[in-house]
């Protein structure tokens, strides 16, 4: 099958070739060819502007372009809007569209399909701080977009990549149905990005050709990709390495990769700032409402001593995730690796257990704990903390939740005193951070809101000034202060940031590798 | 058969209710689900989601509403996928079909040659190592064999496609290509599943064939001169059958759920992915959809046996029923 599959493509890069006269761009790469890509999921529907998530993301930023991106580090770059500049006072952002930009119909994007666009990721996108301040978008003309704001907004620029803030055509959206629920997030997909959909079959493929009126001259250069559904992180491990796929992104189970890096033929990297922007970090949280010992700052420090992040980086990830101190990635600019770090400290943790007013009973335990835990993927995380906390006599027991929704409804609903997770920060803090700190945000029910019920004045007030500050420096400097504070209170225990990778075959040029990676558009892969 | 059918009718009732409670039972809903897809989503996205869905209502209205609707042949629309659940069940149904009666048909065939050869020469070398091989079908974790099957035919020696149904860059090659490029798919998957009842039938019909090469007719159908291969195959092998059959029709609803298993381990886009996908999601319309579903197929499945068996032992058609 890869024989004739490869004896295929290379007929067809041929023919590409020949019609074109030599097609090579600028960075050397070359025109045609079908890439083969494996992804994890079959996505709800294909629109990015009303469901997040990795799966829309990863087909919906080929189908949709956005304003702006960012493909390699934290600096914004033209997409559909070729210039842009924001006001001194920092409450009127203009975009200055591409001319000539059509949808996949043919019909022009112009800049009332932008403010169509935040409008509608405005009401129905779950992220509600993304465009949360803007009042209005004006349209003076078709090419400008002026986007007024009730205070400065500093994370716009971020909220404005394909991920994000994807530009959906207005005249088939807007039609009257329910966005969420429109037949064209699944079928006949209007967009504006390098590709088109071909097909969309559940749990099997999306296929995709190459708009051949991209706004990009000469790209993409890819003519189809297709994306092959294959859920079993062990069988898209054989399929990366014999061949069959192309490439993968997310890949994240730490046997699997350290395989997939000795497989020749294939990288397997998530150097640099990949995936920074999606910023997924591993913690062990703690309700910090709760009666009992968790409560307790001297506990939670505690407990952060003499769980050792180290041994859970390179034992239980076999070394292939970074260590997080923080609630902010650490490939993000406002990282801030200054903080207490609660290094293993055993007598530390003992001190503060009995200083808190615990001290060791007859048989050596101090008091009972439980830990939950959502996923099979983090089950050793929580089997490792009971030994581990049994040597300063904390008896953990270990509730396991047999799906998702099981422990979302427990730790939504605050019914834990300790649980492991994962939380994306999705590019800036005010998107992906602030709702696990933020005293307004604790929402009884509602999975990922400030479920640790941790309440700081300081800390509200240090997110509301660093929300809508200007100056980077600044920003970054009252972000430095919530981290510590973060750090010291201890409402999570950060440890790890995950092991994200891409993983692509030797014949990629331009692999995905950036901020966003695999969840931007593809427009500059090609096939070597 | 009238009786069959209100039995049928009564036991699809049961599915739908019993399940319908089960899933209302555990824990978390759609709104939960949809918020972790999505990695987040406020209170007011989440109240939203629970009206537009009607899990706002009480208990006993939402199954009365549900099985209204069933009545009338809707099962409603998913949540999770946004799409109708009858055009999804119609989607995926024939990859299932086509697995499952695949590896029943994998099963009974081999595992029949298996059961007579062996059955031969009770104490030969071959009847040991079939002993040996029905028991590490049996014994073996469908999914693990699943994988060593493919790492062995997929990886080391790439003989076999790693997961799907279809080579999806046939999409425009003859029909003929098409069929053949999922036959191709379809051989690992298949065997896996056949795996498991491989073993039953195989020991099963070894058992039948021995007591009935034992019974007075086959000394009198050697007596008079018959050959061999007749004696076996003529004689005993189809009245070796019907425990067999039965047996088959028996396990057509452990076919059925161990396609769960191998469908997920091949990525093979049938009822069993999606009923993972949509448990998992607390889905309810299309969980309680593929159950009707797969209710439906295990109940055609006992009357497909029961027709078969009528055909191979002229005992039960004499019987009436």
């Amino acid at each position: 099958m890869m024989k004739r599959f490869v004896a295929a493509s290379s007929a067809l890069a041929m023919a590409v070739a020949l019609q074109a006269g030599a097609a090579f761009a600028d960075d050397g790469a070359k025109r045609g060819g079908t890439l083969i890509w494996a992804v994890q999921n079959t996505p709800r529907h294909l629109n990015p502007a009303v469901q997040s998530g990795i799966a829309t993301g990863e087909p919906g930023n080929q189908l949709f372009a956005a304003p702006l991106r960012y493909d390699e580090d934290w600096t914004p770059q033209p997409y559909l809007a070729e210039s842009w500049n924001t006001s001194a006072d920092g409450l009127t952002v203009t975009l200055n569209l591409v001319k000539g930009a059509t949808f996949h119909d043919g019909t022009p994007i112009t800049s009332s399909d932008v403010a169509f666009s935040i409008r509608t990721v405005q009401e129905n996108h779950p992220f509600k701080t993304m465009f949360a301040p803007v009042d209005s978008v004006e349209t003076p003309d078709d090419h400008t977009a002026v986007i007024k704001l009730s205070k400065p907004h500093p994370a716009l620029l971020l909220a404005m990549s394909s991920q994000l803030l994807p530009i959906i055509p207005e005249h088939v959206y807007g039609d009257g149905q329910d966005p969420k629920t429109h037949p064209a997030n699944s079928e006949n997909v209007v967009g504006s990005g390098p590709f088109k959909l071909v097909e969309f079959k559940r749990d099997q493929h999306i296929i995709l050709e190459r708009n051949d009126d991209f706004f990009i001259e000469g790209r993409p250069y890819l003519d189809k990709v297709v994306m092959r559904i294959i859920k079993d992180g062990a069988a898209r491990t054989i399929a990366l390495e014999n061949g069959e796929a192309h490439l993968s992104g997310f890949e994240q189970n730490p046997r699997d990769i350290n395989r997939l890096k000795k497989a020749s033929g294939v990288t397997a990297t998530s150097d640099g700032v990949a995936y920074a922007a999606i910023g997924p970090i591993a913690w062990l949280a703690f309700n910090t409402a709760s009666d009992g010992p968790t409560g307790n700052k001297k506990v939670r420090q505690a407990i952060a001593y003499a769980v050792d992040r180290d041994f859970v980086n390179k034992a239980i990830m076999l070394g292939t995730s970074t260590p997080a101190l923080t609630g902010i990635h650490p490939g993000s600019p406002f990282y801030e690796p200054n903080v207490e770090t609660y290094d293993l400290d055993l007598d530390k943790a003992n001190a503060l257990l009995d200083e808190a007013g615990y001290p060791r009973g007859g048989d050596g335990t101090r008091f009972k704990l439980m830990v939950d835990y959502g996923w099979a993927g983090i089950k050793a995380q929580a089997e490792y903390i009971k030994p581990q906390l049994k040597k300063v006599g904390i008896d953990v027991e270990i509730r396991s939740s047999p799906d998702f929704p099981t422990w979302a409804k427990r730790v939504g609903g605050h019914d834990f005193e300790m649980t492991w997770d994962v939380v994306f920060n999705w590019g800036d803090p005010v998107i992906g951070v602030h709702r696990t700190y933020s005293s307004s945000n604790i929402k009884k029910g509602v999975i990922w809101s400030n479920t640790q019920s941790y309440a700081n004045p300081r800390v509200d007030e240090l997110m509301e000034m660093a929300g809508s500050e200007t100056d980077p420096a600044k920003r970054k400097a009252l972000y430095s202060e919530f981290q510590k504070i973060i750090a010291e209170d201890v409402p999570v225990y950060h440890t790890y940031a995950l092991p994200y990778h891409t993983v692509y075959s030797d014949k990629i040029g331009n692999p995905p590798v950036g901020i966003w990676a695999t969840v931007s558009p593809l427009d500059r892969v090609y096939l070597k | 058969m009238a009786v069959r059918a209100g039995y049928a009718l009564a036991l699809l009732l049961a599915v739908v209710v019993l399940n319908f409670t089960l899933i209302h039972i555990a824990p978390g809903d759609i709104a939960d689900t949809i918020a972790g897809d999505m990695g987040g989503a406020t209170e007011e996205v989440m109240a939203q989601i629970r009206a537009d869905y009607g899990l706002d209502k009480s208990f006993a209205v939402q199954l009365g509403i549900y099985l209204g609707n069933v009545v009338r042949l809707d099962f409603g629309y998913s949540f999770f996928f946004n799409t109708p659940v009858t055009s999804l069940i119609a989607e995926r149904l024939p990859a299932t079909l086509l697995l499952v009666f695949t590896a029943q048909i994998f099963a009974l065939v081999i595992g029949v040659i298996l059961g007579v050869i062996s059955a031969r020469r009770p104490d030969g070398l071959l009847s040991h190592f079939v002993t040996l091989l029905a028991l590490f079908g049996y014994s073996a974790p469908v999914f693990w064999t699943g994988i060593m099957l493919l790492i062995g035919l997929s990886l080391m020696l790439p003989l076999f496609p790693v997961a799907g149904m279809i080579d999806v860059t046939l999409i425009d090659a003859p029909l003929w290509r098409q069929y053949l490029s999922v036959a191709h798919h379809l051989f690992l998957p298949a065997l896996t599943l056949a795996s498991i009842f491989l073993a039953l039938y195989s020991r099963l019909c070894r058992a039948s064939m021995l007591e009935v090469l034992g019974a007075d007719y086959i000394r009198t159908a050697r007596a008079k001169g018959l050959s061999e291969r007749d004696t076996v195959y003529r004689h005993a092998l189809k009245n070796s059958l019907g425990p067999v059959v039965t047996l088959a029709g028996l396990q057509f609803s452990a076919v059925v759920s161990g396609a769960v298993l191998v469908e997920t381990v091949f990525s093979w886009p049938g009822l069993g992915t999606l009923a993972l996908q949509s448990i998992l999601a607390r889905d309810t319309p299309t969980i309680l959809g593929i159950l009707f579903f797969s209710a439906l197929v295990v109940i055609v499945g006992n009357l497909l046996t029961d027709l078969v068996l009528r055909l191979i032992d002229p005992r039960i058609r004499a019987g009436g029923g």
